[in-house]
């Protein structure tokens, strides 16, 4: 086991605990109709954290495979989310099956594996060629761009990018070996707890929306208060991180930046797709993908610093 | 058991989230009707109503399909209690049908006849006008499922993993002096209306 890991994973249950208890308080309290719609999603929320902290908490304990294929299975879900509500034709579900069956578990291996050369280019190079021409053999020539570039993106985005952050597993940082579950364990803190922030800062203080048309609840307030408190958190963390603490707020802060991109543009996605959630699966979430839209921008930013910077081959 | 494990496989890879838009899922006696583009459809259709309605209801099958090998029989007959129809024209392919709703049972029918690509159902063979004035007291329930004509088009091996949703509508009645043609296109309007605002 991985020294830290009970305080850790202590602090996080301590936060939760406190979560829940003032989540009930607030539902024996508030009268309005609005504010006790505003609680019971709080509280829906609180209860999917639980579920969510639980299984990372088991994957921890279990170790590198079970983390892995947590991973794997959270693409495929966000995968099947993003597919589902985007249009494709029927001739296209040779290039999608490709994308499920072929490219979901070889990428998750090659992570499995330490193949980080291949990892790389998996799917930006030889699934970025294969699916046109899967499709291609249809001979179905009807919104054939479209459709590529939007089962491409699909892949791109949620296993490509995903598997960045199991993939924080097998870098090598010099006098940190053996410790690498706790980058993964900063990268998910900090680009979920500034997920929560922003949200928290948002509706107590909220104003000035940074794209109104995009996403009205993502505000300036929200993003700077509860931006700054995830990078402050981020920087508390340094200890269990092979950076200083100055550096630990930079890489912190580059998580918080880069979770924001992610949401912002997912949230886009989804518009323009036509829907206000990804899915239905976490109650409270909206879908898998709703919670993983900041970790998929944070992820291969975190990733790609610290092996640029920290890392050796 | 092998129910629950097929409806488990049919869940986690194309979901079936059941919708009830028009009419709660009650014990009447009813006849489902739905746009028809793979195979999953009967499956997926059966296993969106609660267990107590599964009991009560059969899906009709083709039985040149799931007649064909012991594994698709079983899997029809016996798990999804389904009713086998004959296509080929010898006799009244209703009569296994009208057995059924006798017995005060609900069926399933896909009233195209056959898997179609498009998100929209084609026309409508007249059996299901058929058993309406056979069977008055049955409720006609339109339904629409989304998305399975992506994810498992006909010819395809295997079932990619998009998710589906079970649409129910409002109850039709047949009206005294509706002819055929009429009451088949006002059928399968109340399916396509159900396609309305879906994404596919």
């Amino acid at each position: 086991m991985t020294s830290g890991f009970i305080p850790l994973f202590g602090g996080v249950f301590t936060l939760l605990l406190v979560a829940s208890v003032v989540g009930f308080i607030l539902s024996r309290r508030v009268v309005s109709e609005t504010a006790r719609t505003t609680v019971a999603n709080l509280n829906d929320r609180i209860k999917a954290w639980w579920l969510m902290v639980g299984l990372f908490c088991v994957a921890f304990l279990v170790g590198k495979t079970m983390t892995i294929l947590l991973f794997a299975l959270t693409s495929f879900y966000c995968l099947r989310e993003f597919i589902s509500i985007t249009p494709t034709r029927p001739e296209d579900h040779r290039s999608i099956a490709a994308a499920f069956y072929l490219f979901i578990p070889l990428q998750y291996w090659l992570i499995a594996t330490n193949w980080q050369g291949l990892f790389a280019i998996l799917i930006p190079v030889w699934a970025f060629l294969l699916l046109p021409v899967l499709a291609v053999l249809k001979g179905e020539t009807q919104d054939f761009l479209p459709r590529t570039a939007r089962i491409q993106w699909a892949l791109m985005l949620t296993v490509y990018c995903i598997s960045h952050a199991p993939a924080l597993l097998i870098l090598k940082v010099p006098g940190y070996e053996g410790r690498n579950f706790l980058l993964l364990f900063f990268l998910i803190t900090v680009v979920q707890l500034s997920d929560v922030l922003q949200y928290v800062f948002g509706k107590l203080f909220g104003r000035w929306p940074v794209a109104p048309r995009v996403s009205p609840s993502k505000t300036w307030e929200g993003l700077v208060g509860g931006g700054l408190s995830a990078t402050a958190i981020g920087a508390g963390l340094w200890w269990i991180t092979p950076f200083t603490p100055l550096q630990s707020a930079a890489l912190a802060l580059a998580i918080v930046l880069a979770g924001f991109c992610g949401g912002l543009v997912l949230s886009a996605v989804k518009r323009s797709l036509g829907a206000k959630d990804w899915g239905t699966m976490i109650e409270g979430h909206g879908g898998a993908l709703d919670r993983m839209d900041s970790v998929s921008f944070a992820a291969p930013v975190f990733f790609h610093l610290t092996n640029y910077f920290f890392a050796v081959l | 058991m092998i129910a629950d494990i097929l409806i488990g496989l049919t869940r986690f890879l194309v979901g079936g989230h059941a919708r009830w838009r028009g009419c709660a899922p009650e014990e009447r006696q009813r006849i489902y009707f739905a746009n028809h583009s793979s195979h999953l459809d009967t499956i997926i259709l059966w296993a969106a109503l609660p267990k107590a309605l599964r009991r009560t209801t059969h899906p009709v099958a083709a039985l040149d399909y799931w007649g064909a090998t012991p594994i698709r029989r079983f899997i029809a007959v016996r798990v999804l209690n389904a009713v086998l129809i004959d296509r080929s024209g010898s006799g009244d392919p209703l009569a296994p049908l009208r057995g059924a709703l006798d017995d005060g049972h609900s069926l399933i029918l896909f009233p195209e006849g056959t898997r179609q690509a498009e998100a929209l159902p084609g026309p409508f063979k007249s059996g299901i006008y058929h058993l309406a004035k056979a069977h008055p007291q049955a409720e006609l329930i339109p339904v629409y499922l989304t998305n399975l004509a992506r994810a498992y088009p006909k010819g395809a091996i295997l079932p990619a993993p998009i998710s589906c949703i079970v649409n129910f509508g409002a109850a039709l009645t047949l009206t005294a002096d509706e002819i055929k043609e009429d009451f088949l296109t006002r059928a399968r309007a109340a399916v396509c209306d159900l396609a309305e605002g879906q994404s596919q």
